[in-house]
């Protein structure tokens, strides 16, 4: 041991030296978990595991919400109520109407695929799960909800709303999920057109109200009011679901690509439950090569046929 | 007896708690961007003023909690707030005879580091976000150090 001279000077050359060390050793090891997790997803355990560590936490955090809504609820007007009620049961009768006509299409339209001999329509099944009030990041659009793999949700699955589609699972705990929306900046949506069937993305904008429609040429046939629904093709989202509307079409003649932007159909910043599906893989298609062009081409107007 | 040191780090972990929570709490948009990153602002502060009550083990462990809360790539958070937090403990006892101005300034540029570290694995993982937004806590963060400062001094230095 050399002289003491100090008292500081006795304990800062071996903290500095370990502290370096400490450093490299944890930066080291952050490296590799970030590594064996984004680029194998095997810390799937770990994952789990943490995330149900956090589940109490998050609950803890939604919970003064949560509560409030509950005493707004049971505090609420008669008056109040009954008008809701009102508007609640003129739209359960006219989705009823909606429905039975519906319900009389999609006979028809299993008879007809039947005729054309095309593989059924994916089955679906629902189910409902409720947005926690829990803020993950502000520029990157993802929620919580109260679903995990507990319920059998999985990764990359469907999440629709009342009106559209929300987005799509992106990681799975235990008792909760993230959903990762249509308006984060990283996601793609494959969409088409309803009126004419052409195809294209619709990528996030980190702007809840606002989708973007980078990949059509100048002269494509796109218009405002135009309804988004969703191809199918990505293999993550069923066909037919409403994506958005286009609200404004730019078109610069120095430009190759239009500037499309859309509003989601989905309240993609408002909702409090949002719906899981779960959909059938379409496994039948590979088995039949050479039809999918050509099925793919015809879907179109079949489908807009059957709508009709 | 003992109690100095072990009650700072019940503070430690208590303030990190609060602070975890903090940053999850639900708020509106413009509250939500400009949200500072409180988890981060506690290790800096104990890095600083009670170094002994908790290492970089520590900083790591609450980075990667902060992961698993948010839901990112496990070990980014933890790998931002070990390199921030090895600053804060290499150069706590200059950082810490400066004035409170000067002292927020050194913040600054700490959660600056800690902004750059989350930005360059974001694009390295295939998120890029560029949204000037993403900047605006490292302002936040550092205006917060002085009230921070203030607070948990008065909270820990009450025997």
């Amino acid at each position: 041991m050399p002289v003491l001279r100090e008292p500081g000077a006795r304990y800062a050359p071996p903290r500095v030296s370990t502290l370096g060390l400490q450093a490299l050793l944890l930066i080291a090891v952050s490296i590799g978990v970030m590594v064996v997790d984004h680029r194998q997803h095997e810390l799937t355990v770990i994952r789990a595991t943490l995330s149900a560590a956090a589940w109490p936490l998050q609950m803890l955090v939604h919970s003064p919400g949560a509560a409030w809504d509950w005493l707004a609820a049971s505090f609420a007007t008669r008056s109040h109520l009954l008008s809701e009620n009102e508007a609640l049961r003129a739209a359960a009768r006219e989705d009823d109407l909606r429905l039975l006509r519906l319900e009389a299409i999609q006979q028809e339209n299993l008879r007809l695929r039947a005729l054309l001999n095309a593989a059924p329509r994916d089955a679906e099944k629902a189910q409902v799960a409720s947005v926690l009030r829990v803020d993950l990041d502000p520029l990157r659009h993802r929620v919580l909800v109260d679903r995990g793999s507990r319920d059998g949700v999985t990764r990359g699955q469907p999440v629709i709303d009342g009106t559209g589609i929300f987005g799509q699972i992106s990681n799975v705990g235990p008792m909760a999920a993230e959903v990762i929306l249509l308006s984060d900046p990283t996601h793609a949506v494959p969409v088409q057109i309803e009126r004419n069937g052409l195809r294209t993305i619709a990528v996030g904008t980190g702007d809840a109200r606002r989708l973007s429609l980078p990949y059509l040429p100048r002269n494509a046939d796109v218009k405002v009011d135009d309804l988004l629904v969703s191809s199918g093709l990505g293999g993550v989202f069923p066909a037919g679901f409403p994506v958005g509307r286009v609200v404004e079409v730019k078109r610069d003649p120095g430009q190759p690509l239009a500037t499309v932007t859309a509003e989601p159909a989905a309240m993609l910043d408002r909702d409090r439950e949002v719906l899981l599906l779960w959909v059938r893989p379409p496994v039948t298609l590979p088995a039949a090569e050479p039809p999918p062009p050509a099925a793919r081409q015809s879907d179109t107007p079949r489908s807009k046929a059957a709508s009709r | 007896m003992i109690p100095a040191s072990r009650r700072s780090s019940w503070m430690l972990y208590a303030a990190s708690l609060v602070a975890l929570l903090l940053s999850a709490v639900p708020l509106p948009h413009v509250l939500d961007v400009l949200r500072p990153d409180f988890l981060l602002l506690i290790v800096v502060w104990f890095a600083v003023m009670l170094p002994r009550a908790g290492g970089l083990l520590y900083a790591w462990t609450a980075g990667l909690a902060l992961d698993a809360f948010r839901g990112v790539v496990l070990g980014e958070n933890a790998l931002a707030f070990v390199v921030v937090a090895y600053l804060a403990h290499r150069f706590y006892l200059r950082v810490r005879s400066f004035p409170l101005a000067h002292q927020s300034l050194v913040v600054l540029s700490l959660l600056f580091t800690y902004q750059f570290v989350l930005f360059w694995v974001d694009g390295v993982t295939g998120h890029p976000l560029t949204d000037w937004a993403r900047w605006l806590p490292v302002a936040t963060g550092a205006l917060l150090w002085p009230v921070l400062t203030g607070l948990l001094g008065r909270l820990t230095s009450r025997a």
